[in-house]
């Protein structure tokens, strides 16, 4: 009797593709306690970064030498620098390069990821092991150096030729991450039924596997600006920057420089230290959102906290939680047992 | 292979079992109420659908189950040695620390996924040493990878494997060394959650035979979680049929083909080809199984029942023993049985009592 | 074998892609850099004769009538020579010499730390991932802080607050005690030991979050793994299941995913040594932009690369040590 009479296939694991993986993204993003600060946050900079230069009760530029050095006071919310100038003004005008830059980095880095990783990954052979080869390279050299040599090139340089540099040297992870995700979805059923069907391989791409990988595409964005903002940062800082560009990291190479740490002068760097940093962490919250969503045991929906904690106190020891139910007095089997035989008497 | 070879004695006997998946009100009901026992040197098959609750009750009774599984209610009472039946153990009232030493020495389990059952950074001789070395078997590293070595041997691998890893195996070979994991201790229950499915049809065939020579040898007691109603038939004792998440039947494997008693199981039997009987017409079964967050107030199978009555969506039937009265190891939860006349499809006779050690064959008469 | 043969072609390629940036970015300089040197040098008090500019000719293979093609196999020559050429800004120290000083700083200090942020980060990983739902669940919101500080601000804030306010650390900032001699006794490796401490914990916990994260991900798909179930079934005792079963296959991704880490780390902590005056690589090259240093910048740029690349191989080592089925790839 070698007959499979099956009930139905083996539960297998399904696959996480949908094919309204957009809509379903945004939905449930926007329900993630990391997401909802993050995004709070970004929106916070971005008003900031409008209004910023406008609210601003000083030129920032201006110096006084009257008021040098002065640490906050009424007249200067945030003291003064070296120069005598305001470091709130100063502070203010630094959140549209600081967004501006983060965000032109990531565009461009993620087209360049969109373009090089899902065609490596879309395309086997050769071509698709050599670009996966450049993305590797690129992964591996360490990329302030080569940004140096910018510097070198050109001081004067302005926010778009680096958000240009970041992104050519950070696109490498998006890359390599989109080339795992084309992988697999180029031998998932409806990829392979669209292929079979004759549709261009540039519909496939943008039609099928691209909507698929949108939260992929997220991290590796969000991943980058963090990556772009930290690096321009750093770059201001030891001044491979244009120094007369208004932004945090300017600021700090300024108060570096004036000795504003062994002067005490807290005022003048710990402000920008914590603009970048309140950027960076609302962008890290909202990556790891996007990392529940893409791995949903990370948030053990439907579990409190006490719940876990109990679990986790004796893995692998499924927890007994009896139910007190009204049916049945007590012990509920005995109970269970007495309803029975009443039931049979009947 | 019969039951009765055996002298009875209940060692794994579940009783009002309830597992939820998750708390309060936003809980699934995957197990509810389910009764079942397995005695000693017995086979009991354990069949349904996917998402019936069958692996969660094998997983719930050894307090396997995962966050956010939870045991509600029950009694799950284990008998460790037949000398001594007044001695039991419940698992659920067990500690973390009696439950380490029950599990594996007493009961052990073979998963579905051979593929993902082993570690894939040991080898196959570590991780069979590390199972002997938790449990304080085997004087010595020696003794252990001597052990190990026998034990390979016992399921028709050869001790060369033995510095193997997972992935230089076959399914077959993982699932033959799961087997031979399962049995390093000589425990008195293993418990098989679909151990063949993920395998093709003739390693599979020889997978079966495999665990059903060794249980003839070393005589350990069997509970057999599959959807395969046919490889049932063909092995085990005793089947269970489950439907969302209540046990809807259990009989004597002849007699469960035979003489369906329950409509649902009458129906998975007409689902699929008999290759001994005659052709007959195989009907799908209509409908689809309830939702388990909100299980409705009567008979879970009613609405699609042909034969539902108007109480059926009312009250909910226990498991009983039948109007047709067998030797009383029959039972069924249908309120049909209460009724004066039953439909013909689950009157048929008990077909009659075979000799001991004669399989039960389906429909070769 | 092939997973092996595989990874070292990678790394002549990237050996091979790292000198060939190398090689241009002279090149890419604005203006002739033989005479943006020459400048340089005689502004610098240097002597300058014909000699000199022949030999720095020579060096970027800038004579006359060479055509780039020969210049770089020039180059490749040199290279193999150990020639890095001469410093601009110390002359006639060569690039070597120069390089060879301020190395071992960064090693020491950079590579500690590096090594100190993984283990730290990949075991708080994975008890927070064991243990969830108690306080180890914090971890995960103060790994977010802490990613998000820039490297080189934390170190301005701990050197203001725990070097020059409260005094534990010493306030002379840089490698060791000024003055002192460097060379080694117990008492040189006890002061430098003492002057890397805090450069040494500010790169660690910039960077351990993002290990932590990573571990602690890997081990929440790894606990749902058949053979973690497998392993509890078996009563094996929870520590091994969390170590065995369940961290040890977590780790894995971890040294795939090193070298992204790592040229981040690399790079952040570079600007910590100027933060801390720490007389490593990372100053170094700061100090060379700041002279024009070519030379000196294009031989950086390489150790710095060549480093980091040695430090993969490293990890791609013990991934292989690890992972038996890249051990084993046929």
């Amino acid at each position: 009797m070698a007959v499979n009479a099956t009930l139905n296939a083996p539960e297998a694991e399904p696959v996480t593709v949908t094919q309204a993986g957009g809509r379903k993204f945004w939905s449930v993003l926007t329900r993630s306690k990391w997401v909802t600060v993050g995004l709070a946050i970004f929106v916070l900079y971005v008003i900031m970064a409008i209004i910023g230069p406008m609210i601003a009760p000083y030129d920032p530029q201006g110096q006084d030498y009257t008021a040098v050095m002065q640490p906050p006071s009424p007249a200067h919310w945030l003291g003064t620098t070296q120069l005598g100038q305001d470091v709130l003004s100063q502070l203010l005008v630094g959140f549209g390069p600081t967004l501006e830059l983060g965000f032109l980095a990531g565009v461009i880095a993620t087209a360049l990821s969109i373009i090089i990783g899902v065609s490596s990954g879309y395309y086997a052979g050769s071509a698709g092991e050599g670009l996966s080869l450049l993305s590797n390279v690129f992964l591996v050299i360490p990329q302030l150096p080569l940004l140096v040599v910018i510097y070198a090139l050109d001081p004067k340089a302005s926010l778009w030729v680096y958000a240009v540099a970041l992104a050519a040297l950070g696109w490498a992870w998006g890359a390599r991450v989109l080339r795992a995700q084309t992988i697999a979805l180029a031998n998932q059923d409806f990829v392979l039924a669209a292929k079979a069907s004759g549709e261009p391989a540039w519909r496939i791409i943008l039609f099928e596997i691209l909507p698929n990988e949108l939260p992929v595409l997220a991290t590796s964005f969000v991943f980058t600006v963090i990556g772009a903002i930290g690096s321009y940062v750093a770059l201001s800082f030891v001044g491979l920057v244009n120094l007369s560009s208004q932004n945090w990291g300017v600021m700090l190479y300024y108060a570096f420089n004036a000795q504003a740490v062994s002067e005490n002068a807290w005022w003048w760097y710990v402000p920008p230290g914590i603009a970048v940093a309140i950027i960076l962490l609302g962008l890290v919250m909202l990556n790891f959102g996007i990392d529940e969503f893409i791995n949903p045991r990370l948030k053990a929906a439907g579990i409190s906290r006490k719940q876990m904690k109990a679990a986790s106190l004796n893995p692998g020891v499924t927890p007994v939680v009896r139910r007190v139910r009204d049916t049945a007095p007590a012990g509920g089997p005995a109970g269970a047992e007495t309803v029975r035989s009443a039931r049979r008497t009947k | 292979m019969s039951a009765d070879t055996t002298d009875r004695q209940p060692v794994l006997d579940i009783r009002g079992l309830c597992v939820d998946y998750g708390y309060g009100d936003a809980a699934t009901h995957a197990v509810i109420e389910a009764d079942l026992t397995l005695h000693r040197g017995e086979v009991v098959g354990l069949a349904g659908e996917s998402g019936s609750g069958k692996s969660t009750i094998a997983y719930g009774a050894t307090r396997l189950l995962r966050q956010p599984g939870v045991v509600t209610d029950g009694i799950v009472r284990f008998t460790p040695d037949a000398g001594k039946p007044d001695e039991t153990i419940d698992i659920l009232e067990a500690s973390p620390q009696q439950l380490r030493a029950i599990r594996w020495s007493d009961i052990a389990l073979v998963f579905q996924a051979a593929m993902n059952s082993l570690n894939p950074v040991m080898s196959v001789q570590a991780q069979l040493i590390d199972t002997l070395a938790a449990h304080g078997r085997g004087a010595s590293r020696r003794e252990r990878i001597d052990r190990a070595g026998e034990l390979l041997e016992l399921v028709g691998i050869s001790q060369d494997r033995l510095k193997s890893f997972p992935h230089e195996l076959s399914g077959g070979m993982k699932q033959r060394v799961m087997i031979a994991l399962a049995l390093a201790l000589e425990p008195q229950v293993v418990i098989m959650d679909e151990p063949t499915t993920a395998l093709d049809v003739v390693t599979q065939r020889q997978i079966m035979e495999q665990i059903m020579g060794l249980r003839d040898r070393l005589g350990f007691s069997v509970l057999f979680i599959t959807h395969d109603l046919s490889l049932l038939l063909e092995m085990a004792d005793t089947i269970a049929i489950m439907y969302a998440g209540r046990i809807v039947e259990t009989a004597p494997a002849r007699q469960l083909f035979h003489a369906p008693r329950h409509p649902y199981t009458a129906a998975l039997l007409d689902s699929f080809p008999s290759l001994h009987g005659e052709r007959t017409v195989m009907t799908g079964i209509p409908g689809s199984p309830p939702d388990m967050r909100k299980p409705p107030a009567g008979c879970a199978f009613a609405d699609r029942c042909k034969f539902a009555l108007d109480r059926c969506t009312a009250d909910q039937p226990v498991l009983s023993s039948p109007a047709i009265k067998a030797d009383g190891r029959r039972q069924v939860a249908c309120w049909l049985h209460e009724e004066n006349e039953l439909p013909e499809p689950l009157a048929a006779p008990e077909p009659a009592v075979q000799a001991a050690g004669a399989a039960p064959e389906g429909g070769s008469k | 074998m092939r997973y092996v043969l595989r990874r070292i072609g990678f790394y002549l390629v990237t050996v091979w892609a790292a000198v060939t940036i190398n090689f241009f970015i002279p090149r890419l300089m604005p203006g002739n850099p033989v005479d943006i040197m020459v400048s340089k040098l005689s502004a610098n008090g240097g002597l300058v004769n014909p000699g000199t500019v022949a030999s720095l000719r020579a060096q970027f293979g800038m004579g006359a009538n060479t055509s780039l093609l020969s210049q770089y196999f020039q180059y490749w020559d040199q290279l193999f020579h150990g020639n890095l050429g001469k410093s601009i800004g110390q002359y006639p120290a060569t690039v070597v010499s120069v390089i060879g000083q301020h190395l071992p700083w960064t090693i020491g200090l950079i590579g500690s730390a590096v090594v100190i942020a993984f283990i730290v980060g990949t075991v708080i990983g994975t008890y927070s991932a064991w243990r969830r739902g108690t306080w180890l669940d914090s971890a995960l919101p103060v790994s977010a802080f802490l990613q998000a500080l820039p490297y080189f601000w934390l170190g301005l804030v701990a050197v203001q607050v725990f070097a020059l306010n409260l005094g534990w650390f010493p306030r002379d900032l840089g490698g060791s005690t000024l003055g002192a001699s460097t060379t080694m006794s117990w008492s040189f490796v006890g002061d430098a030991s003492y002057h890397a401490l805090l450069p040494a914990i500010t790169i660690v916990l910039t960077s351990l979050s993002g290990w932590m994260v990573g571990q602690r991900n890997m081990m929440i798909t790894t606990l749902d793994q058949d053979y973690v179930l497998v392993a509890q079934a078996k009563g094996v005792s929870p520590r091994r299941v969390m170590w065995l079963y369940a961290a040890r296959n977590a780790i894995l991704p971890q040294f795939a995913s090193f070298a992204v880490a790592l040229g981040l780390v690399v790079s952040g902590s570079l600007v910590v040594e100027l933060v801390f005056n720490y007389p490593g690589i990372g100053t170094l090259l700061l100090n060379a932009v700041g002279n024009e240093d070519y030379t000196l910048m294009q031989g950086i740029f390489l150790v710095i690369t060549l480093t980091v690349l040695a430090a993969n191989f490293l990890a791609d080592i013990a991934y292989v040590i690890l992972d038996p089925r890249a051990r084993q790839e046929a």
